[in-house]
């Protein structure tokens, strides 16, 4: 072969050339070699003195996180100074003596404490052991610090809401900063130990409120204690925020729920502002702000009545009677149904081989559209329904925003469903079947909504027709320059519907109140319109309400705007297993319109949009805790 | 006919050398790793059980490129590179970003860092070309070798990983050296060097990150500003010299221990281990690394063709070129560009390459008696 020759003459070429680079890898190393000698041998002691001067330490300075005020200025969310304790483990002489004094002093829990001393860590940087000490317990370390080598009592901050459980879904509470939060954070914001907001308005607005850290050079002596401030980077506390939240609303509606598990809604219509956001059962966020034991949180976390669910954003039910709403106006808008269309209730709607029953045995008679909203007539809605089909039906509950977020500013809101063939077929992987549409017409069956949706739904109607974007917060002043910057109210589109069909619809709804199944929502002092609604939830029940148990009851809505010819606030009430809407909901609506039009007449001013100043007698609560 | 055979089943003296040298450098980097990452809060498993995992998995990554007859490896060269640099192209897609660098495809509790990998598949590629092609003008020689990488370059540089591109460009530069250009070849390739300096210089600062220019520019003077750009060379530098002859012992370099000098466990390992064994310890991992770079050039001159020879120079290239530039820059005599230290860095993706690369020195030494019919 010629070719092999060549080949071989190459491979020596090659391999003679190879010798360059074993000279010049051989010189490299040579030189590394030489450079390391004159810096560890020569200059060694330079260095080693350079090193062990090296006793600047860097110590970050937590920012202040922002206030949170309501509407109106009161104070929501607060820091206040509290004492950590600390240790310094690379004091410590005999772990064992430690423990066992800190738990006679304190009562600590000692398994707790040597799990934090055996975690991983420096052993020059003090670790924090334990949160939130009362003075007592500080005083007492203190006085035993001679007992206790390398313990340190150090103030801390301590997140405060000064109203307890009340709003505290929305407001959410702080912690520390998990391990997954710091990977995705961006390198420089979080560090170990961050406080971070973890639920609510604290999460969805951390950024704001968090601030700048600060650090602090200091210089330590051998033992790494501080002896003097070289430099010192002070901390930007975070900006504050104004909640559109009426404290006031607020209070009242989680008064009216009381021990009922439920959601309360109100809205301002005219602006998408949430005045009031209640969710029953609550929790207390100053507790879980602090250090839990895994006890505690255990407790809270698998409370069977689900504490921490936020029922309004997340919890999701059949919307019953309400979707109702979704339905006239379709029937309208498709010509499916006339103004004038007359349909008779018999009191059952025969499909397929079963009977779908009217909730008033002996049925309602000759029903058009509007007669149907104001007496809730099922059968009405039964018929329409079959002859729109669930795809139509979709498209109408789609637009009224169902089956997505509102994108009120509150983390992990649910969507709810909006069944559709399409659904159906994606999310079982069956075919949708004819009986399905006449539950659905109703709002039963597949439909399930979040109270801030039919909230924001009533909005909708009540504004005629023109949507906004749910949002809790009004303002965020910033602490740097003291400004206040008003969060943008946000158009959420507009309903594709005539101006008459709304018109018709709303007219039904004031019905629904002054004739219809709401009269216990009728009041002297402002015209409401609403619509009530009863959404089961279980498919078979017999005798009668109550022999059933509690868990099987039916759930009460009522969504209601007023006044009815300018309305100013929408409210959607939802009651867990209490039954009719009529009753156990429509009393709680009116109750927070009356309140909210007394406060009105009270204060014109609360309707607008009152300059966002710093309330007066919060110098205290704003100064910065260290 | 060529018939290759393994000169012997068994392993020889010369085997037991080369994975002596490299099991004691793989043990000095965990060695360095445990001492760092014991003083750092952290969940989950410790960097250096993590890393012993990463070797692990190294280990097969050896035995696999050991198998396989290098030749047939090679006949893969060009599918590889292809799809090396389809994966470098979905790094720029869904890489996970990481100090301003994109360079990771995350799967699952890992990330994937392709650039590595690259490097020793350009080696196979070019390797393969230069073994293949003839002795032609300087076209095939010096402009299409060029071509053929340039791709992937400009894809690691748009990361940006300035420390891989630098990379590339040394193997492309061995081989160069190795295959012999004519003078006249060479003395043209400098003259376009020369010329396209600016532009190139323009297009490399341009796509440069603060940091990264931070980091070259002081550089030239690391004493300016001790808490602030110099920061880190300078606190290297102590760190290797307040080691002084004998080291201040496990975990007793206060400059790693109290977070003077970052990066410990990747970049800086290193000075990491000169602080904490001295001159004694800096020298036997100087030492060791000779060691293995002469044990693998000399698999290199007894290759019994083009092809292994080709393979084994480059990858000389490539672990001398990190090992220059690594402790060059903890030992502040050149830029800090973020290349690991080859074996001993923190970082999976580079320990389970720099191990097959190792895999396939021994497979080209193993298959080097021949016989000719």
């Amino acid at each position: 072969m010629p070719q092999f020759g060549t080949q071989q003459e190459e491979l020596r070429e090659i391999q003679r050339r190879l010798t360059i680079l074993k000279i010049a890898l051989s010189a490299i190393i040579g030189l590394l070699a030489i450079r390391l000698w004159d810096l560890q041998v020569r200059d060694g002691a330079y260095y080693r003195d350079l090193s062990e001067n090296n006793r600047t330490r860097t110590v970050v300075l937590e920012p202040a996180r922002g206030l949170i005020y309501d509407r109106q200025g009161v104070l929501l969310a607060n820091n206040v100074p509290s004492f950590g304790l600390y240790v310094m483990l690379e004091d410590v002489k005999d772990r064992q003596a430690l423990i066992a004094g800190l738990v006679g002093l304190i009562g600590s829990d000692e398994t707790a404490l040597r799990k934090k001393l055996s975690e991983r860590g420096g052993k020059f940087m003090p670790r924090k052991l334990k949160g939130g000490l009362s003075l007592r317990e500080a005083a007492l370390i203190e006085s035993h610090r001679r007992d206790l080598p390398g313990v340190l009592v150090r103030a801390d901050s301590q997140r405060n809401y000064p109203s307890g459980p009340t709003l505290a879904h929305v407001l959410g509470y702080v912690g520390q900063v998990s391990a997954e939060q710091l990977e995705k954070a961006e390198s420089q914001e979080l560090h170990q130990g961050s406080l971070v907001g973890q639920y609510g308005v604290e999460k969805a607005y951390d950024r704001f409120l968090r601030g700048r850290a600060g650090q602090k050079e200091i210089e330590v002596d051998a033992l790494g204690h501080e002896k003097r401030t070289v430099s010192v980077e002070k901390p930007a506390a975070g900006d504050d925020l104004y909640l559109s939240i009426d404290l006031r609303l607020q209070r009242l509606a989680e008064e009216l729920l009381g021990e009922e598990a439920g959601a309360i809604v109100a809205l301002d219509p005219t602006n998408g502002e949430v005045l009031a956001l209640a969710s029953r059962p609550s929790f207390d966020p100053n507790v879980l702000s602090r250090e839990l034991t895994a006890k505690q949180w255990a407790a809270i976390v698998q409370n069977d009545s689900h504490p921490l669910t936020n029922r309004a954003t997340q919890g999701q039910y059949p919307p019953g009677s309400t979707f109702k709403i979704v339905m006239a106006t379709a029937a309208l808008e498709s010509h499916t149904a006339t103004p004038s269309t007359k349909i008779r209730c018999v009191g059952g709607f025969p499909f397929g081989r079963r009977v779908y029953k009217d909730w008033k045995a002996g049925g309602h008679g000759f029903m058009d559209v509007t007669q149907a909203l104001v007496e809730s007539c099922d059968v009405f809605f039964y018929t329409v329904g079959q002859r729109m089909g669930i795809d139509m039906i979709a498209d109408f509950a789609d637009q009224f925003g169902l089956g997505q977020e509102t994108g009120v500013e509150l983390p992990s809101e649910r969507t709810g469903i909006v069944p559709s063939t399409a659904w159906k077929a994606k999310a079982k992987g069956q075919p949708w079947l004819p009986g399905e549409t006449i539950s659905a017409a109703i709002g039963q069956g597949y439909v399930t909504v979040t109270p801030m949706q039919m909230a924001h739904l009533i909005a909708t109607v009540a504004n005629g027709g023109t949507s906004f974007r749910p949002r809790i917060v009004r303002a965020v002043m910033e602490r740097a320059s003291g400004l206040s910057h008003e969060v943008p109210t946000v158009p959420h589109g507009r309903l594709a519907v005539a101006p008459e069909t709304l018109a018709l619809v709303k007219e039904a709804l004031a019905g629904v109140v002054t004739r219809g199944t709401a009269a216990r929502a009728r009041s002297t002092l402002v015209s409401i319109a609403g619509k009530t609604g009863t959404a089961q939830t279980a498919a078979l029940r017999t005798g009668p309400e109550q022999d059933i148990p509690k868990k099987l009851r039916d759930h009460a809505w009522f969504v209601s705007y007023a006044p009815v010819d300018a309305p100013r606030i929408a409210v959607a009430v939802l009651v867990e297993h209490m039954g009719h809407g009529g009753s156990a909901a429509a009393p709680l609506a009116k109750q927070i319109i009356e309140a909210f039009v007394r406060y009105e007449r009270a204060e014109p001013k609360l309707a607008g949009r009152p300059e966002v100043g710093r309330p007066e007698g919060l110098a205290l609560a704003m100064q910065e805790p260290r | 006919m060529i018939d290759r055979v393994l000169d012997s089943r068994e392993l020889d003296r010369f085997d037991w050398q080369f994975l002596a040298v490299t099991a004691a450098i793989l043990s000095l980097g965990v060695l360095s790793i445990y001492s760092v990452t014991l003083a750092q809060a952290g969940t989950g498993l410790p960097l250096y059980v993590k890393q012993v995992l990463w070797i692990l998995v190294g280990c097969a990554a050896f035995a696999a490129m050991l198998r396989v007859d290098y030749h047939k490896i090679a006949r893969w060269s060009y599918v590889l590179y292809g799809l090396i640099l389809i994966l470098l192209v979905v790094v720029l897609v869904v890489g996970k970003t990481s100090r301003g660098a994109q360079r990771w495809i995350p799967m699952g509790p890992f990330a994937f860092q392709p650039s590595e990998l690259a490097k020793l598949v350009l080696i196979l590629v070019l390797a393969t070309y230069y073994a293949h092609a003839p002795r032609a003008g300087w076209m095939q020689r010096v402009v299409l070798p060029c071509l053929v990488m340039l791709p992937g370059l400009l894809l690691i540089l748009k990361q940006p990983d300035l420390g891989s591109g630098l990379s590339f460009l040394a193997i492309c530069a061995t081989l160069l050296l190795v295959v012999g250009m004519r003078s006249k070849a060479m003395g043209i390739l400098l003259l376009c060097a020369v010329m396209l300096f600016p532009f190139v210089w323009e297009l490399l600062w341009g796509a440069l990150h603060d940091y990264q220019r931070e980091r070259i520019t002081t550089f030239l003077d690391p004493a300016y500003d001790t808490g602030g750009k110099g920061y880190h060379a300078l606190q290297s530098r102590i760190a290797i010299g307040s080691g002084e002859l004998l080291g201040k012992g496990l975990h007793g370099g206060t400059q790693n221990q109290l977070k003077f000098l970052p990066e410990g466990h990747t970049d800086f390992v290193f000075a990491v281990f000169a602080e904490e064994w001295g001159f004694l310890g800096a020298l036997l991992v100087l030492a060791l690394f000779l060691g293995l770079l002469m044990l693998s050039l000399e698999i290199a001159l007894k290759a019994k063709d083009v092809l292994g020879a080709l393979l084994a120079a480059g990858i000389v290239g490539m672990l001398g070129f990190c090992l220059m530039v690594n402790i060059g820059m903890t030992a502040g005599l050149l830029p800090i560009v973020g290349i690991p230290l080859p074996l001993m860095s923190y970082g999976g993706s580079a320990v389970v390459t720099t191990m097959a690369a190792l895999g396939l020195l021994l497979n080209i030494k193993r298959r080097r008696l021949t016989l000719f019919y």
